[in-house]
């Protein structure tokens, strides 16, 4: 055969700044893109929720930047959108698994980059067009839409008649969350391809990091649900600029206008909406769940109890997260034998939750734990996961979700699990990695003022929720001022914007943090947390290509910590077993 | 190499932990057995059914999160780094076995206790000689309907539908049943007498929910959805809308009156006459 | 011989210089057929297809089901008239997934001529559909059938839209794969990543042809 004359090409990064930080190929320079992108969306969702909360408690505050600075009914609308909006889609489906899982799943698996780069370029720079094409909408004319995140049709479908964004400004919500699916699906493709073909020597499944199984998991969730949501999105295009009719039914008199579509169904959009939906908000939390075993096991210089059960949970949860969907409409019109069909189900799917947090619990027993920032993130994780998730059993009951359906209940319920546990998550993961990202270490003082600040915050936020669901505070309200049996909660709406301040407040201890040390911080080793998995066995900085030419063999599971007869309380996953020091 | 340098000294973030965990628990209990913020008494049978499921759910879940969360922070503080040794084990098939099957039973078992509740509400219609009164939604008000003598509902028109003169229905004024359909923006129904609401909408999805009841219905456009309960506690309740549907969504607010027979009837003749003028 | 010829195109991996990943199938010293520059295994060229192909039909499975719901739900689902090239469209597809075997084999015979030759006739045979497929849209508008004229025809459009355009995207892979110049993929998984790819819209097309034609 004859051999071309051809280097390695991988191995040297490209010259130039614009190939190298903004069109850049390498999975860890979008991976960083991405959590820079995720970063900039939660701080522009987190000052929509100040005004919210500001509007909520003093409801004829003035805020700047609302025209006569008092917050109208749309305005709240639109805030409660576009909050919804950047929140689930840009900080919560990217980060953890755009964000860090671009950066880490090569390195944990061995490999020197994601197995389609330039797909991967390509899916982050739709995700960032559609963050732009989203926020545009607040500054056309109508402005940005007002039927939420969850934009039920006929509000979202009928166009501007439905009311103040609903013109312009939701057709670009649809065509942002449209891009938003093919950024997602072309990412969902590279996961796979990458964790099915890339893992490097030894590296059976078995022996992946947890983190790795999540990513995988959360990628063939997402490959499905995604694509359901594209379709949706353009059927909805559809009926708001073609005028067909798949949502919007007959006889529709909206603010004296007779509407010409016919026929079509509100409900589909449910359906399809919620065959995503559903889906997507365990696409949220499983690369979080996956951080949080390998964090406590880090910590805790143990390994994570129940493996097996684990991969087992995870595997579980995102099949069955394709099955339950019909519980976000219970009381929608749909079949009651339906419901009673997804109830069951539901509360099924919450059994390997359970187990997972079971075993996490059995991770820390008999654990020597060690209270690193990340750390405690990540037992407040374990925290937050259980009081968010035994909320979902009541409202995975159909008779009790006739009473908290559309309440603040719900509210708090999903944020513990969302805006709280994945969030927690996602600090885990920052202050875990951030030695091997940067070189440097973050301060433990600040990310302990941080963790305190938010976790007594964030419960004092989202618990009192939970009562006002009780007292049957309708969600989405923009006042109170209508319904009189709502007037005796504004002493709680009060306690929980001022709560909200607070713990918006503390985490500017983070972004400080965050941005001091990757020039301040303190110099890092190579493996500061004394960790097994592979990214820890490269330097830093990392090479451009990961393991600059040393591919390692895998030997061992992901978490060999303590491990009896063994002289140091961890073995790398590629120490290699002759090198391995008995104790004694 | 060697032992892990000893975090000595690191029970404080232990105890702050077992701290805000007491607190949590602590508040929460409090707050549930305190009923601060609470639901207010249930005016129907299926109320009560319901109220009695929550019931059972609050202690079954109230369990397991005390339990839960006070093992997590005991957990946290016993086995907080002290230099001590780690006790090794990678996982036990029996627990596994043992907490997936109790939890399995648990929740399922919830869910299925639940379903008697849900099917009174759902399944199978109401019982015959139900007052059947249409509720329809709009941007942003209420509008309820009854058939009025001849038990019949008159045929709406959609291009009829104009609320400034006295139509806010689209009622056609060529069908003789809707002659004396009785079209008010409040709900009055009867104490003990099986109520069966049929539930629609002209525009936007909205949904028809008053607390006491325990009963909420989305209305949606193009479809007219039944739902029955008997009210047995005469009063005013507030019905409100629960879908967001709009930007008049928080002040889409219509009074439920429940009358005594007597009082009810009074109530509809009254409508008739006004009709008849 | 024929494997020589044959192998003289593929980019070849060099054999000494930086270690090439040791990826699970069996490291260095493999067929390096198997493996690009990069040292990056060929099959995952195929996973990726084959992934890219579960999440398209899920895309389709999605108007799908939309359809069917639809069609239970409205009162204005009306039979349209089947535009009668589709059938003709539907035989040149069919065709083309012939042609594309074809040019396979020749490719695995080392026949490069006979390869590109019929690689060629299945690219047009592809735009002969896609063409077809136009002309079946102005038959629908000629018999008074536009896109929100009911929900019939809605589908209607919206699934022929849908497939042509994905259809298109797999013309484009095969003119690109057609003119030999490749950087990461060798020639053969190129063409058994297009050719699957191929058969899967052949076989969509079929799928969503007989849902038209049997449920309009």
């Amino acid at each position: 055969m004859s051999s071309h004359a051809s280097p390695v090409h991988h191995s040297e990064a490209p010259k130039g700044w614009l190939r190298h930080y903004i069109f850049s190929l390498d999975h860890k320079i979008i991976g960083t893109q991405y959590i820079l992108l995720g970063l900039s969306a939660v701080t522009i969702g987190v000052i929509l929720s100040i005004m919210m909360r500001i509007h909520l408690a003093w409801p004829n505050a003035h805020i700047w930047g609302f025209s006569n600075g008092v917050v109208s009914p749309e305005d709240y609308l639109r805030v409660i959108t576009m909050h919804g909006t950047l929140m689930v889609f840009f900080v919560l489906t990217t980060v953890p698994q755009s964000g860090f899982g671009n950066y880490f799943l090569p390195l944990q698996i061995g490999a020197p980059d994601m197995a389609f780069p330039r797909i991967n370029m390509l899916s982050f720079w739709f995700t960032f067009v559609a963050l732009i094409v989203l926020l545009s909408s607040a500054f056309v004319r109508g402005g940005a839409p007002i039927s939420g995140w969850t934009a039920y049709a006929p509000l979202s479908a009928i166009g501007q008649i439905a009311g103040p964004g609903e013109g312009l400004g939701q057709t670009l919500w649809v065509i942002s969350i449209a891009l938003f699916c093919g950024a997602s699906l072309m990412s969902a493709i590279n996961f796979l391809g990458t964790t099915i073909d890339l893992r490097t020597k030894g590296l059976s499944l078995m022996r992946m990091p947890l983190t790795v199984w999540a990513w995988f998991i959360t990628a063939c969730v997402a490959l499905m649900a995604f694509a359901v949501l594209l379709a949706a999105c353009i059927l909805l295009l559809l009926d708001r600029l073609a005028m067909t009719s798949f949502f919007i039914p007959s006889g529709e008199m909206v603010s004296g206008v007779l509407l010409k579509h016919a026929g079509g169904s509100p409900l589909l959009w449910q359906h399809l909406f919620w065959f995503f939906g559903h889906p997507e908000v365990y696409i949220a939390i499983l690369p979080g769940m996956g951080i949080i075993s390998h964090v406590l096991s880090t910590f805790s210089r143990k390994p994570v109890f129940g493996y097996k059960a684990m991969v087992l949970s995870l595997s579980v949860i995102g099949f069955m997260s394709f099955m339950v969907w019909g519980h976000h409409m219970f009381v929608s019109g749909m079949s009651p034998y339906s419901g009673l069909a997804f109830s069951i189900l539901t509360l099924v799917i919450g059994v390997p939750s359970a187990i997972k947090t079971f075993n996490w619990l059995g991770t820390l027993w008999g654990a020597r734990i060690q209270f690193t920032a990340a750390m405690l993130f990540a037992i407040g994780f374990v925290s937050v996961f259980v009081t968010g998730g035994l909320s979902g059993i009541f409202l995975a009951q159909p008779a009790l979700d006739l009473y908290l359906h559309d309440t603040y209940y719900v509210i708090g319920h999903f944020h513990l699990i969302m805006g709280v546990a994945a969030i927690f998550a996602m600090f885990a993961a920052t202050y875990y990695w951030f030695p091997k990202m940067f070189g440097r270490m973050m301060s433990e003082t600040l990310g302990k003022i941080h963790f305190w600040m938010t976790f007594v915050g964030i419960y004092c936020i989202f618990m009192p929720m939970h009562y006002l669901g009780y007292a049957g505070d309708p969600r989405r309200y923009a006042s109170i001022e209508s319904v009189h049996y709502l007037f005796r909660l504004q002493p709680v709406y009060v306690f929980i914007s001022i709560a909200a301040f607070i713990t918006a407040a503390a985490q500017l201890f983070f972004y400080f943090n965050f941005f001091w040390s990757i020039k301040h911080g303190k110099p890092a080793e190579q493996n500061p947390w004394h960790a097994t998995t592979l990214e820890w066995s490269v330097p830093t900085p990392v090479p451009h290509d990961n393991f600059a030419g040393h591919y390692p063999t895998v030997y061992r599971g992901p978490y060999e910590y303590s491990v009896p007869g063994v002289a140091d309380d961890f073995v790398p996953q590629d120490l290699a077993p002759e090198l391995v020091a008995k104790a004694g | 190499m060697g032992s892990r340098k000893s975090c000595a000294g690191s029970a404080a973030p232990a105890v702050m932990m077992a701290i805000v965990i007491l607190a949590l628990v602590g508040s929460t209990l409090y707050f549930h057995i305190a009923k601060t913020w609470w639901f207010p008494p249930a005016i129907t049978p299926v109320g009560h059914r319901i109220d009695h499921q929550f019931l059972i759910t609050f202690i079954v879940t109230g369990i397991v999160f005390v339990l839960a969360q006070l093992t997590l922070a005991w957990m946290v503080f016993k086995y907080r780094d002290h230099g001590q040794k780690v006790r090794f084990v990678r996982g036990s098939h029996m627990l596994e076995v043992v907490w997936t099957s109790a939890t399995l039973v648990i929740f399922v078992s919830l869910g299925v206790m639940a379903a008697h509740a849900w099917g009174e509400v759902h399944f199978g219609g109401p019982a015959p000689g139900a007052l059947q009164v249409e509720v329809t939604g709009a941007q942003f008000v209420w509008t309820f309907r009854y058939p009025g003598p001849d038990h019949k509902f008159g045929r709406v028109i959609p291009k009829d539908i104009d609320a400034s003169i006295g139509n806010p229905l689209g009622l056609d004024p060529n069908d003789p049943a809707g002659k004396d359909d009785i079209v008010v923006p409040d709900m009055y129904l009867p104490v003990n007498r099986t109520i069966e609401l049929m539930i629609r909408s002209q525009d936007v999805i909205h949904s028809f929910f008053v607390r006491e009841l325990r009963i909420k219905q989305d209305a949606v456009p193009g479809l007219v959805i039944p739902i029955h309960f008997t009210v047995t506690k005469i009063g005013d309740y507030e019905i409100t809308c629960n879908q967001l549907c709009g930007l008049g969504h928080y002040h889409m607010h219509a009074m439920l009156h429940v009358l005594s027979d007597a009082g009810f009837h009074q109530w509809e003749q009254k409508q008739e006459a006004l009709n008849a003028q | 011989m024929p494997h020589t010829a044959a192998t003289e195109e593929l980019v070849i991996i060099e054999a000494g210089g930086g270690a090439r990943p040791p990826f699970r199938d069996g490291g260095d010293g493999g067929d390096s057929s198997s493996h690009s520059r990069s040292g990056m295994p060929q099959r995952m060229y195929v996973t990726g297809i084959t992934v890219a192909m579960a999440g398209i039909l899920m895309f389709f499975m999605a108007f799908v089901s939309a359809f069917i719901v639809r069609k239970g739900v409205g009162s204005d689902w009306h039979a349209f008239p089947l535009p009668r090239i589709l059938w003709l469209n539907t035989f040149i597809l069919l065709a083309s997934s012939a042609t594309i075997v074809r040019a396979r084999q020749f490719f695995g015979r080392g026949d490069r001529e006979g390869f590109r030759h019929w690689w060629m006739v299945t690219s047009i045979l592809g735009l002969l559909f896609l063409a077809g497929q136009l002309i079946a849209w102005r038959q629908m508008v000629a018999s008074g059938f536009y896109l929100a004229t009911n929900a019939s025809s809605s589908f209607f459009y919206v699934l022929t839209a849908a497939h042509g355009l994905h259809l298109l995207g797999g013309i484009l892979a095969l003119l690109y794969v057609g003119r030999g110049k490749l950087t990461h993929l060798t020639l053969a998984t190129a063409t058994e990543v297009a050719s699957l790819y191929w058969h899967f819209m052949d076989g969509l097309w079929i799928f969503l042809f007989l849902l038209l034609w049997l449920g309009r």
